[in-house]
């Protein structure tokens, strides 16, 4: 378990929504803070760290929860 | 003789210092889903930080205009022709399978079942997201669309000159 100073639901939402939204909510957080982003969308695994690269956001890690239908991911992020 | 000598190293890092990180894209297509691709790149782009520029021209400019606008032209073809070629970002054809409005408003439907934005929700993210709308203007008088009946938030009207500015600097440029 990584743990989360913000959680950010994004369950259902296609690309680039995630993106869009973890943009968004990441200016909410103060730098050093954790938010967690949970997307049942697996373009999340490559896209997240892509996304960290690109802004200088710290990419924590990715944490993946099985589900009967649907897999969830949880995509880490520290703000820089 | 003494040149000066860049080392490709400081050169290299010196081209990323001050090159912006900037996306043009060229919208000529008015088909639904080419537009919806050209959106997503945008807002995503925009999401990750970067500067992006939308040139809207042909008929990409119907996704810019206000839905059921006409035109003011004062010949009767162009007349004709912007009162044909109907604008709106809702009113946007598929670029295959279309059928009469059939298949398009099928697509729209699982779009939204699926939690999909439309192109109308794409253009105001993109506009949310400080995404620069740029319209043809050599195509807008050529198409007989009055600059009145583009949507708000259109940053200007402007000519190739503008586009290669901005599109020089670019680190993405695509043509859609």
């Amino acid at each position: 378990m990584i743990p989360a100073d913000v959680k950010l639901d994004t369950l259902g939402y296609f690309c680039p929504m995630p993106i869009i939204l973890t943009s968004k909510k990441i200016k909410e957080l103060v730098p050093g803070q954790v938010l967690e982003v949970a997307s049942d969308d697996e373009g999340i695994k490559k896209d997240m760290p892509a996304w960290c690269e690109t802004t200088g956001h710290e990419w924590v890690g990715l944490e993946e929860e099985p589900g009967a239908e649907k897999t969830i991911y949880k995509a880490y992020v520290k703000k820089a | 003789m003494n040149a000066t000598k860049l080392e490709p190293a400081t050169a290299l890092a010196e081209l990323k210092e001050t090159k912006p990180d900037s996306v043009t894209l060229v919208v000529l297509s008015g088909d639904m889903d080419k537009a919806m691709a050209a959106f997503i790149i945008a807002t995503g782009a925009a999401a990750m930080g970067m500067k992006v520029t939308m040139f809207f021209t042909f008929w990409g400019l119907n996704i810019i205009r206000k839905p059921g606008s006409t035109s003011s032209a004062k010949d009767w073809m162009r007349r004709a022709f912007g009162w044909i070629n109907k604008g709106g970002s809702d009113n946007l054809p598929l670029s295959r399978f279309h059928f009469g409005g059939l298949g398009t408003t099928m697509m729209k439907k699982v779009m939204k079942n699926n939690r999909m934005p439309g192109i109308a929700e794409l253009l105001e993210m993109s506009q949310d997201l400080g995404v620069k709308m740029i319209a043809c203007t050599t195509t807008l008088g050529m198409m007989g669309i009055s600059k009145d009946t583009l949507i708000d938030g259109v940053d200007q009207l402007a000519g190739v000159s503008t586009y290669l500015a901005e599109a020089r600097h670019g680190s993405v440029n695509l043509f859609i």
